[in-house]
């Protein structure tokens, strides 16, 4: 292939997987504290919507992507609270979440617009690309790489601090304690409850600025569904990553992939179905799932351990 | 045995008072200690001794009493309270994180960790600790890559580690073999002379003359009694334990024994972990007999008494029950081919706690036309059922209809074996059948089981307590490291040899 | 001062029924702020939303149309939760039945007697709907693949199969433009008893029939049970869960996949937009609510179905943004999953301290070994 569609591919590979990515990286802390979010696509939504409505009415990037931040942790807190202080079902409490969020979302989306109108079909402020000067003419990857938004730049410090902060900080020794064994974190004097709680909020924060790079970035403005399930393929990449940041920029670099040829082909005209198409990535989903799932079955009858086991079934704190 | 002596005891509990529903767990109990000695806390189970010692260790907090550290009243909200009084505590579940090494476990909620934690003095101070107390352990190994008497290094290390000054042990040899046990002495010895005090909570009569210098016996959430060991007796010590004369033997008649009902033949099986547990076992069990299963948990018990019930396959060799081949076969024809199962774990495989008793006791049955017709219940006969079962096994519930998990754990056990001995038509495997269970129930377990190899059943009896085995048992097979070493007579055993043989140190020319 | 959390030895009948209740009133304590929020008197709307969902016979045939959907899908979804199996993808198996329904409606008149088009509709629409919950639930069973994330794709796979079909190979010619199939043919339609409101509801009752008596009385639902309480006893028993997920999925795809065939059989009477509108979604809430209980699954599905018919006759006559149902859908079960919590556990208020025991099997034992 040449080296201008290499580029063209890379360059929205990135662009497509950083709403999923930051998605993943926040749930991943949430799991690994414990607790399991399935709220994330009505947190991305809520992120999405409500970064639009400030861009829109305040024109300021800045203030809507921290809206987008607050949005998503004030959903996230309510599943916390739901899930460790009330130690509710977590399954049906994430649920939840997303139908409501996705349900405050699309309320918010009819009635955030000017004088409380939709804001559907609006056109505002949106987050464009940043040429970055010298490394933007790096051989091969550079003007992919260095090409992108804030957002997505700001990708390239947080994984790499996510994956320092998880395993070389003594508060990620202590998440991780919470998360495989949590009577005996709490038997050594860690708190449980609060580190759950900070990394729940945490993960629906992460959530909200990917629904965020959305709204502002990616298909600029509001739409319904503008997800369209991403928050749940951030679920699923969870467990493809094994729960490992940096093995969650190969899951997102795929999907966004997928999603990058779906534009190619549509583009290019192809006699595929349209409808075909757009299965991709959740067919895509089914098959990782599935591929991954049984690799790791196999991993353990080799007797490597299993990446750091589920976090699922360690709700109970005791 | 000499230890240092100062004037005042290094701790005193006076006065806890505990309670929990329905329950007083500690009643008013008064305990010193020493620095320099060995303190074992005695009792039955359901005594208090594990939730006095969980008061001192910070996880409870007591309704009356207070706890004097060095002479000055502490109040200990928290294990790290206790921490920073030097108190510590080794759980009997160890309080461990698995997929972390040795090191990391130790630091974990240490006080003035760095916020980026530099691994590389821990090592080096959790190797001279190990080598000043005996506790070699490689501070860069995963836990899940160590043994349980490993894993107890580590926890005992973890509290070395913090300086403490008082160590309390909650069971602790119920995972060694007893040359395990000699190693813990020497280590608790060594931690001792230094000025260090020491508290293991047991329930083992021997141990508490083996390993203590005192002993504290508690009954019913009362202090009955404190004696010097060196000026006590087992019989003296069990009296006060249980409130009576204990017999400690059972009624055990001699019986015919007939056809081989299981046949095992070099069976090999993998663990969880997909390491060999069973590396060519082969034994026979008869009718009207009892082949009792020793060894330390761990070297492949579990996983035979899982291939034998079709929870576990096997890689390799044969199982056969009545003559019918059981290898790598389901639960189900297990279940059919006459096996019966007492599991080890009651709550998690045996029982559904959330359904009542009467449904809990039908959970084999239900199949039959006995209380089924066709496809359906009938919710009459399976009521009737069980208020024979609840009658026949002496099961103490308020009614059929009670949920499960608010019996006893004697209770418990009761109905579990109510359920299997019913159901059981030729090979009963029994997993730890009294662990956790008082003297009483204890007894009638044992009796319960003498009861069902007179009616000819051929009974695998797994069980780490030794006692119970040579009790119990006719003949006694010995496991280490998925092998069996020795099959001894019972009436012709000795502690000692079966001992070694459990450590895998005598290993047997040819089984009985 | 702290508050602590303390299990109750018993869980009363009151307590059970009284937990819903609570949270319905929360929920419209939550729902009336929202709507203060939008300028509207939330007594006035309230009366008017009872009003349009049960107020005249008419109305009542529309919360019928709502209802049934929710009827099915919620028992079906309730058949997996019991076995802790997290159907998600009730939707995909709705859109399922509907879609296999409109073929034999529209294409099976060729080969089949006229009686036998819409028994032939309903079996096969059931068919779909367990064979697309079969896929997800095997991989489960046999495989360990997480269902939550595999029946949900299936969801998205659905929904662009169905539109995709009446879009394109399925359209109507005759539609003037408008995205859909051709009308059925009289034999296929699902008859009607009231308005628009049809004989699914027979359905619907007699499933819940059936369901409880499984569940109930039955070796079968014995075993569902006993899967669901404790999968391990379940083992050690000799149940074939592997076997059993996939049984029970089926029932419960089935059992979607039936709603989905009252939809275009009974009601839209052809295959268009308005099949997929998140009844699947709504059944997670209903069966929660209704604590899996099949008879409890008609009762909530019903009022739940009031609050969306009154929710849209208010959003006509008072101009509230469509999504208020939804957003009040997802408020009402917030104070449930709270409030279940409730009927477990009691509040104790105690002294500054740690009261709450790390190991509670201690305690509990301690409680019954009198």
């Amino acid at each position: 292939m040449n080296l201008s569609l290499f580029t063209s591919i890379l360059a929205i590979t990135l662009r497509a997987g950083t709403s999923l990515l930051y998605a993943t990286i926040g749930e991943i802390y949430t799991e690994r504290s414990g607790i399991l979010n399935l709220g994330v696509e009505g947190m991305m939504m809520v992120g999405a919507v409500s970064a639009f409505a400030v861009a829109y009415h305040t024109g300021s990037l800045v203030l809507a992507i921290l809206t987008a931040l607050l949005a998503g942790s004030l959903l996230a807190s309510l599943h916390a609270f739901l899930s460790v202080s009330l130690r509710a079902n977590q399954v049906v409490s994430g649920l939840t979440l997303t139908l409501f969020g996705t349900g405050l979302a699309s309320f918010l989306g009819q009635r955030l617009g000017p004088g409380g109108a939709r804001l559907v079909g609006l056109v505002g402020p949106s987050l464009e690309r940043v040429r970055i000067p010298l490394l933007s003419d790096l051989p091969l990857l550079g003007p992919s790489l260095f090409y992108q938004d804030l957002l997505t730049y700001g990708l390239y410090l947080l994984v790499p601090a996510a994956s320092w902060f998880l395993y070389k900080s003594r508060p990620g020794l202590y998440m991780r304690a919470v998360g495989e064994n949590p009577q005996t974190a709490d038997a050594m004097g860690i708190r449980v409850g609060a580190n759950r709680y900070v990394y729940t909020i945490l993960g629906g924060a992460l959530a909200g600025l990917g629904g965020a790079h959305l709204s502002l970035a990616y298909t600029k403005g509001w739409t319904e569904n503008i997800t369209g399930g991403r928050g749940w393929i951030a679920v699923a990449l969870v467990i493809f990553a094994m729960w490992d940041p940096l093995r969650a920029v190969i899951g997102a670099a795929l999907f966004g992939g997928i999603n990058a040829v779906q534009f190619r082909m549509q583009a290019a005209g192809t006699t595929i179905p349209a409808a075909l198409l757009n299965m991709l990535p959740y067919l895509a989903t089914i098959v990782v799932l599935v591929i991954i799932t049984w690799w790791e079955t196999l991993q353990k009858r080799i007797g490597a351990p299993a990446a750091l086991g589920v976090p699922y079934a360690r709700e109970e704190k005791g | 045995m000499t230890h240092k002596r100062s004037e005042d005891p290094i701790l005193r509990m006076v006065g806890i008072t505990k309670r929990f529903p329905g329950v007083l767990a500690n009643d008013c109990v008064d305990l010193d200690l020493w620095q320099g000695e060995v303190l074992a806390l005695l009792g039955e189970n359901g005594a208090g001794k594990s939730t006095l010692m969980n008061v001192l260790n910070g996880l409870y907090r007591q309704d009356e009493g207070t706890v004097f550290v060095s002479g000055r009243p502490a109040g200990i909200q928290s294990p790290r309270d206790a921490y920073d009084l030097g108190i510590g505590m080794v759980h009997q579940n160890f309080m461990l994180v698995e997929t972390m090494t040795v090191a990391e476990n130790v630091v974990l909620g240490l006080q003035g960790l760095a916020f980026q934690p530099d691994l590389r003095d821990v090592r080096g101070r959790l190797v001279t600790l190990g080598e000043r107390y005996g506790l070699k352990v490689d501070p860069d190994a995963y836990i899940w890559q160590l043994s349980v008497g490993e894993q107890q290094r580590v926890e005992i290390l973890k509290l070395l580690y913090r300086d403490v000054d008082v160590l309390i042990l909650d069971e602790p040899t119920a995972v060694l073999t007893p040359q395990e046990v000699d190693d813990l002495v020497e280590v608790l010895r060594r931690v001792v002379d230094e000025g260090k005090a020491a508290i293991f909570i047991t329930h083992k009569l021997r141990e508490v003359m083996m390993f203590s210098d005192r002993v504290t016996v508690l009954r019913g959430g009362q202090n009955v009694a404190t004696r010097s060991t060196a000026e006590t007796s087992p019989q003296e010590l069990a009296r006060l334990m249980v409130g009576r004369e204990v017999l400690f033997q059972l009624e055990r008649t001699a019986c015919e024994q007939g056809e081989p009902v299981l046949k095992i033949d070099d069976l090999r099986a993998l663990n969880d972990k997909g390491l060999p547990a069973l590396k060519g076992v082969s034994m026979v069990v008869r009718s009207g007999e009892i082949l009792g299963v020793a060894g330390v948990a761990g070297n492949g018990q579990k996983e035979l008494a899982e291939v034998i019930t079709g929870l576990r396959s096997a890689v390799h060799g044969e199982v056969y029950v009545n003559e019918t081949c059981l290898t790598n076969a389901s639960p189900l024809r297990a279940i059919r081919a006459g096996v019966s199962h007492v599991p080890e774990d009651r709550v998690e495989m045996g029982l559904v706690g959330d359904m009542s008793v009467a449904e809990n006791l039908a959970l084999k049955a239900y199949r039959t036309n006995e209380l089924s017709r066709g496809p359906v219940l009938m919710p009459d006969r399976v009521r009737r059922f069980a208020e024979g079962l609840i009658a026949g096994f002496d099961i103490a519930t308020p009614g059929p209809e009670t949920r499960v998990k608010f019996l006893s754990g004697g209770n418990l056990q009761k109905a579990i074996l109510a359920r299997e001995l019913t159901a059981c038509q030729g090979l009963l495997v029994a997993v730890h059948p009294t662990r956790g269970l008082d003297v009483g129930a204890t007894e009638s377990v044992r009796d319960l089981l003498l009861g069902q190899r007179e009616q000819g059943t051929a009974i695998l009896l797994i069980s780490e307590d030794l006692d119970e085995l040579l009790e119990v048992s006719d003949r006694i097979a010995v496991m280490f490291e998925g092998e069996i070493v020795g099959i001894v007579l019972a009436e012709e055993a000795e502690i000692d040899t079966i001992g070694l043989m459990m450590a895998g140190e005598h290993v047997q020319e040819e089984g009985a | 001062m702290k508050i602590v959390f303390e299990k109750r030895q018993e869980v009363s009948r009151t307590i059970r029924v009284l937990v819903p209740v609570f949270s319905l009133l929360f929920a419209l304590v939550f729902g009336a702020i929202l709507l203060l929020m939008s300028g509207v008197n939330p007594g006035t709307a309230y009366a008017a939303m009872a009003e349009g969902a049960f107020g005249d016979p008419q109305s009542l045939a529309e919360t019928l149309v709502k209802a049934i959907p929710l009827m099915l899908t919620g028992l079906g979804v309730s058949i997996a939760f019991r076995m802790l199996f997290w159907n998600i993808g009730a939707e995909g198996q709705l859109a399922m039945g509907g879609l296999a329904a409109t073929g034999v409606a529209l294409y099976a008149t060729d080969y089949l007697p006229g009686w036998s088009i819409l028994p032939a509709a309903v079996l096969l629409g059931m068919l779909a709907g367990a064979l697309w919950a079969a896929i997800p639930a095997l991989l489960r069973a046999y495989l360990q693949v997480n269902e939550t994330i595999t029946t949900l794709m299936m969801n998205y796979v659905a929904i662009l199969l169905v539109s995709h079909v009446y879009h394109g190979p399925w359209r109507d010619p005759d539609g003037y433009g408008f995205p859909g199939t051709a009308r059925f043919p009289e034999v296929a339609w699902l008859p009607r008893i009231y308005g628009r409101a049809h004989a699914g509801v027979f359905f619907a009752i007699i499933a819940a029939a059936i369901l409880w008596f499984v569940l109930q009385r039955t070796k079968w639902g014995f075993e569902l049970r006993i899967t669901g309480e404790n999968p391990k006893a379940a083992r050690y028993i000799g149940i074939d869960i592997p076997k059993l997920i996939v049984v029970a999925m089926m029932v419960s795809g089935g059992l979607c996949g039936l709603a989905g065939v009252c939809e275009v059989a009974g009601v839209m009477r052809r295959l268009q937009q308005g099949l997929t509108v998140g009844y699947g979604y709504t059944a997670i809430i209903v069966a929660w609510m209704s604590q899996l209980n099949p008879w409890g699954v008609l009762i909530i599905a019903f009022l739940l179905a009031g609050l969306l018919v009154g929710g849209d006759q208010i959003q006509m006559a008072m101009g509230l943004p469509a999504a208020m149902g939804l957003v009040l859908q997802g408020a009402l079960l917030f104070p449930m999953l709270g409030g279940s919590l409730f009927a477990e556990y009691k509040l104790r208020v105690v002294r500054p301290g740690r009261q709450q025991a790390v190991f509670p099997e201690e305690s509990l034992a301690k409680e019954s070994e009198s």
